[in-house]
């Protein structure tokens, strides 16, 4: 307002100073058209902007002044030196008024009607000939123009009082009753809208101004201050109960409030500005595919903060660009479905409780669901069985899996699922979350769900352990109190607590053990104040007496393992699942200034800032989709945890093998990975035969010895006895053992600390403790080096010798399954654990044939090694062989880049072996040849 | 007033003429350290930390300062220092700003401002302990005793978790 008036005067002052001198020019000269067309369109211009300023006064002076110009430039009144003056006269008055507006701000009190009479006069034609029509009717016209304009603005007048009064508060009082704010808008859109305005409302309520964007994120980070500030005071306020504060405080608490909710309606924009490219992606993609797509949007004018606006513009283009491209099919395609040919993209935004919700729907082809299964299974993200169990909306969530989504891109197989990770990911970072719905054939719809702003967000505060979090309001859905007795119990299966809400099972993550929090860390004096057991309201005051039962646990050490009786869930929403989080307290919900965490903190998926609540303490916001993430990960990470804390872990929790259970006497379970053996059978005790003090049994038209896993399995009492057959060519051996178990896939981390023979260690398999049985150890006695009496030509003595095999595998689990293979197959062979002791080996100038490394190693992997090996080293050309436990197209494909010769399944030993033979064999003929070619 | 403007004279005239800098000393087991002085933002009473669970060990948690969160450093820790016995620690802090973030550096005690001429100056000796040689920017000969300046951006931007 100040401005736009400030603005206007500049620029009539300056337009006042050039007409002194055109004025003064054009008496001189009274034929210069150029002249007078400029000194008519100032005129004009004062006089609209007059018009749009609501300034009555200034306006009639300039318009009859204007008449009188008009009729000279239309050259039926000569310029006479006397009605230059009068326009002198008409401007001085204008710079009369224009003066009083700078100093007071409104026009002046008066009338200036008799310059007008002169004016008009002129005007009328007292020197020009007798006008016959059009003076009366444009006559009329200005009148009505004047009674229509002089009542609103003397209104105005008041209001541009009050407006100066109050400068600050008013633009945000006129945003709020201006059904099209937008405060960016540019003058001439500004312009137009009061044209139009002017007729049915006062001009003074429709005006926009321009304020730099700066300005309003300022402006709202000192509002967020602000808020945070009150919430202090109001803090204090409810210790003091009677206070003289309270009243005034009060009022502050209400003008803060609506001071937030004012700022942040400056920021906020039509989503329609996000959209604006989109019709022109659709419309090229659809000439560079050949289809025919339609996109329509719904909603534009659904406002949110430019701040999410921007976060959401590159995933929703991204998303919009998917549906064009994967979703609709071609014209020829959908007429064949019966299909109207053109194809249609719908996008719509709407307010719902909070959010903002906008769905981007296609009619196309839907999620290929075999595909997508078929990528789970080859990027091994789950199993085959896995899949069945699955809904086919589960299976669809899949494309926002990073795993996924990169194979995809890769192979540019068509189908959804392109960078769709990062659109969740994008989606997520501003507290949104993203949902899926597809129908194979009919057609798409993902509906994305964001907050409104991101500077201030309502949160909830928990209490875990003794420490206070908050977990945005946004995600969460409902707050259940469990007891440990009664319907609300928090139930068990195997270890994991899980709850029925309603008529479903609610999967559930204890705060304090997804942040590792210590009970016994907590002050007595931070537990007196919390959990409040009884009372159902939650953030009530706490009873004594649950108080006293909480100091008891506390002192009691085997207690505190138990849960608490009482805990309370927090029934949580994210784009992934539902879960709930379990703590012990439930505080008020605070509206809170999310402030992000310190970089060094980055790495902590769990949070996703701080704040600093009403009291003036730090407490960290928890980010619902993180803790989602990590607690999918907790079933499969907790057997690494429990298991072995010392350094003899296996690999990544990355590692699934499958493993083949079996028992001995009702001992310890024993396991062996699977892969290594070739059939289970059921011998019969009478079938089997004995020579020179070996069991044997005719196995397939030939002779295999038979031994029992140790002496404690019992060959009398029964008729059959289940079997483990190993074999390797075609000799085979049979492990006696009680009995089989089951089939498991598991990561394993094997303990080495296994001292008895035939046992490589144990591991935590399916919770319980299981050997890790070493396989070799039997092979080997069942006859002395029975594998490699001979037939081993073609592998390791290949060219004649012991071939020298490097092994780099970080695990120990995998090193003492595979070197023994190895060995057994003729090569001598080198463990190392790690990438880096290989490179100083090559420095130190140890040479081996062929290298076979893992891919998955900390510090440095199986790329990064290959790629120093390659590029400089003085194995340069020895061979390098791939082993890893889930290889990837995009895997092997940079495995090859990097200089491996081939890729290989860990577990796979057969193809291990052959390729090693293969590679050994291929080496030694191009050395041949060079050297023959030397020669 | 008149004493202010002549000691940003000496200072100034100091740092050309002489090439000396201005440290805060601070002791830590009985160390004395140095930070630039103008490197320091605040220095802090003991303050109430709020715990980040999952957080680097050197990581002490965090702190409001006037409306500002600061992520408070346990430097004993990060230089691998025992945890301090009583009445070693007064549980002062100096809070320097690191890529626009806050960090209140915790440390036993604070001493004066010292101005060191650059002469007085060493390269960290080779044999220095690895983790101190990775944080500290020199050594400086004090006639009593020797000071390590402390190199707050390598301290803070080594610390993972």
């Amino acid at each position: 307002m100040d401005d736009l008036i400030g603005e206007f005067l500049t620029e009539t002052n300056e337009f006042l100073e050039s007409l002194d001198q055109d004025l003064l020019g054009l008496e001189q000269d009274p034929n210069d058209k150029e002249l007078l067309g400029n000194i008519f369109r100032l005129v004009h211009t004062i006089k609209g902007t007059c018009g749009f300023l609501g300034l009555p006064r200034l306006e009639t002076v300039a318009h009859r002044a204007e008449n009188v110009l008009g009729r000279f430039r239309d050259g039926d009144l000569e310029v006479t030196p006397e009605y230059v003056s009068l326009i002198f006269e008409s401007l001085d008055v204008i710079k009369f008024i224009v003066g009083s507006l700078e100093e007071t701000g409104s026009e002046p009190e008066g009338r200036d009607d008799a310059l007008i009479a002169k004016l008009d006069a002129v005007f009328e034609g007292e020197d020009a000939p007798p006008p016959i029509a059009p003076p009366p009717i444009e006559e009329e016209k200005l009148k009505k123009t004047e009674e229509e304009e002089s009542i609103p603005g003397m209104a105005t007048e008041a209001e541009l009082e009050a407006a100066f009064a109050a400068a600050e508060v008013l633009p945000l009082d006129q945003q709020d009753s201006i059904p099209n704010k937008e405060v960016q808008a540019e003058p001439p859109a500004a312009e137009e809208q009061k044209t139009e305005a002017v007729k049915k409302d006062t001009p003074m309520t429709t005006q926009t101004l321009r304020v730099s964007v700066d300005v309003l994120e300022d402006l709202m980070t000192m509002v967020s201050e602000m808020v945070l500030t009150r919430n202090q005071l109001l803090q204090i306020l409810r210790a003091h109960t009677e206070s003289d504060f309270t009243a005034p405080l009060q009022r502050l608490n209400h003008v803060v409030s609506e001071l937030q909710e004012g700022v942040m309606k400056t920021r906020m924009q039509p989503i329609g500005n996000a959209w604006s490219k989109l019709p022109r992606i659709i419309r090229d993609l659809s000439i560079e595919l050949g289809k025919k797509i339609d996109l329509e949007m719904r909603g534009q004018d659904t406002e949110l903060d430019r701040q999410v606006l921007e976060l959401i513009k590159d995933p929703l283009t991204h998303m919009v660009r998917n549906s064009g491209d994967h979703g609709i099919e071609v014209p020829a395609d959908r007429v064949a479905a019966g299909k109207p040919e053109t194809g249609k993209v719908l996008l719509h935004a709407f307010h719902e409780g909070g959010h903002i919700i906008i769905e981007i729907s296609d009619d196309g082809k839907g999620l290929p669901l075999d595909k997508i299964k078929a990528k789970i299974i080859s990027n091994g993200l789950a199993t085959e069985a896995e899949l069945k169990e699955m809904s086919s909306q589960q299976i669809q969530q899949y494309i926002f899996h990073a795993g996924l989504s990169t194979a995809e891109k890769v192979t540019s197989v068509s189908g959804r699922g392109v960078g769709m990770d990062v659109v969740r990911t994008n989606i997520e970072k501003i507290g949104g979350s993203i949902e899926l719905k597809s129908t194979e054939g009919k057609g798409s719809t993902f509906t994305i769900k964001i907050p409104l702003t991101l500077a201030i967000v309502s949160a909830l505060i928990v209490e875990s352990a003794g420490q206070r979090f908050a977990i945005p309001q946004l995600s969460v859905r409902e707050l259940v109190m469990t007891s440990e007795h009664g319907d609300n119990k928090i139930e068990m299966i195997k270890g994991t607590p899980v709850f029925r809400l309603r008529d479903r099972l609610l999967p559930l993550v204890s705060l304090d053990e997804l942040l590792k929090l210590q009970r016994d860390d907590v002050p007595i004096s931070e537990h007196l104040e919390s959990i409040d057991v009884q009372e159902p309201e939650l953030g009530a005051e706490e009873s004594q007496k649950s108080a006293e039962a909480e100091n008891h646990s506390e002192s009691d050490d085997a207690a505190q393992k138990q849960p608490l009786q009482n805990q309370y869930v927090i029934v949580t929403e994210t784009g992934a699942y539902d879960f709930g989080i379990i703590v012990d307290r439930v505080y008020d919900t605070e509206e809170i200034v999310v402030k992000p965490v310190p970089t060094i903190l980055r790495d902590i998926d769990l949070f996703s800032g701080n704040t600093i609540l009403g009291d003036g303490s730090v407490i960290m916001i928890l980010d619902p989709n993180g803790v989602a993430r990590v607690a999918g990960e907790i079933d499969s990470a907790e057997a690494d945890d429990s298991a072995i804390e010392d350094a003899a872990h296996i690999g990544s929790s990355q590692q699934k093998t499958s493993l083949l259970l079996f028992s001995i006497g009702g001992t310890t379970p024993k396991a062996v990975p699977l892969s290594l053996v070739a059939r289970l059978e059921n011998v019969k005790i009478s079938d089997i035969e004995h020579s020179s003090g070996q069991m044997m049994v005719q196995y397939r038209g030939s002779l295999m010895p038979l031994i029992p896993f140790d002496s404690s399995v019992k060959m009398n009492d029964v008729e059959e006895k289940p079997v483990l057959v190993f074999s390797d060519q075609d000799r085979s051996m049979g492990l006696i053992v009680d009995e089989i178990i089951d089939i498991t896939e598991e990561h394993i981390d094997v303990q080495l600390s296994s001292t008895q023979q035939g046992l490589l260690g144990s591991a935590i398999i399916n919770e319980k403790a299981t050997d890790v049985v070493d396989v070799m150890h039997f092979l080997n006695t069942t006859h002395d080096n029975w594998f490699k009496n001979d037939g081993d030509e073609s592998y390791g003595s290949a060219g004649g010798g012991k071939k020298r095999l490097l092994l780099v595998d970080d695990s120990p689990f995998f090193r003492n399954m595979l070197a023994p293979i190895l060995g057994i197959a003729g090569y001598e062979v080198t463990t190392l654990d790690n990438a880096k002791t290989a490179l100083k080996m090559c420095e130190d100038g140890a040479q081996f044939d062929v290298i076979v490394s893992d891919i998955e190693m900390p510090e440095m992997d199986g790329f990064e090694f290959a790629e120093k090996v390659k590029a400089d080293s003085s194995w340069q050309n020895t061979p390098m062989i791939a082993l890893t436990s889930h290889a990837t197209p995009e895997d092997m494909d940079r495995g090859v880049q990097v200089g491996f010769t081939k890729h290989i399944a860990k577990f796979d030993k057969d193809t291990l072996l052959t390729a090693l033979s293969h590679t050994l064999i291929e080496q030694q003929k191009a050395a041949q040849q060079e050297q023959g070619e030397q020669a | 007033m008149s004493t202010a403007a002549a000691n940003k004279d000496y200072d100034l005239d100091g740092e050309s003429r002489d090439q000396s800098k201005d440290f805060l000393t601070i002791i830590i087991a009985e160390q004395r350290f140095g930070i630039p002085v103008l490197q320091v933002q605040d220095v802090l009473g003991e303050q109430i930390v709020t715990n980040i669970p999952l957080a680097p060990s050197e990581v002490a948690g965090s702190l409001n300062l006037r409306g500002r969160v600061v992520t408070a450093i346990d430097v004993r820790r990060r230089l691998g220092i025992d945890p301090s016995k009583d009445g070693e620690a007064t549980g002062m802090s100096v809070v320097v700003e690191h890529e626009n973030e806050l960090y209140s550096l915790i440390i036993d005690r604070v001493g004066d401002v010292l101005t060191l001429k650059d002469d007085m100056f060493e390269n960290n000796p080779p044999t220095l302990d690895a983790i101190w040689r990775e944080i500290s920017g020199g050594i400086f000969r004090l006639e009593e005793e020797l000071l390590v300046v402390l190199d707050v951006p390598k301290l803070l931007s080594t610390i993972h978790s």
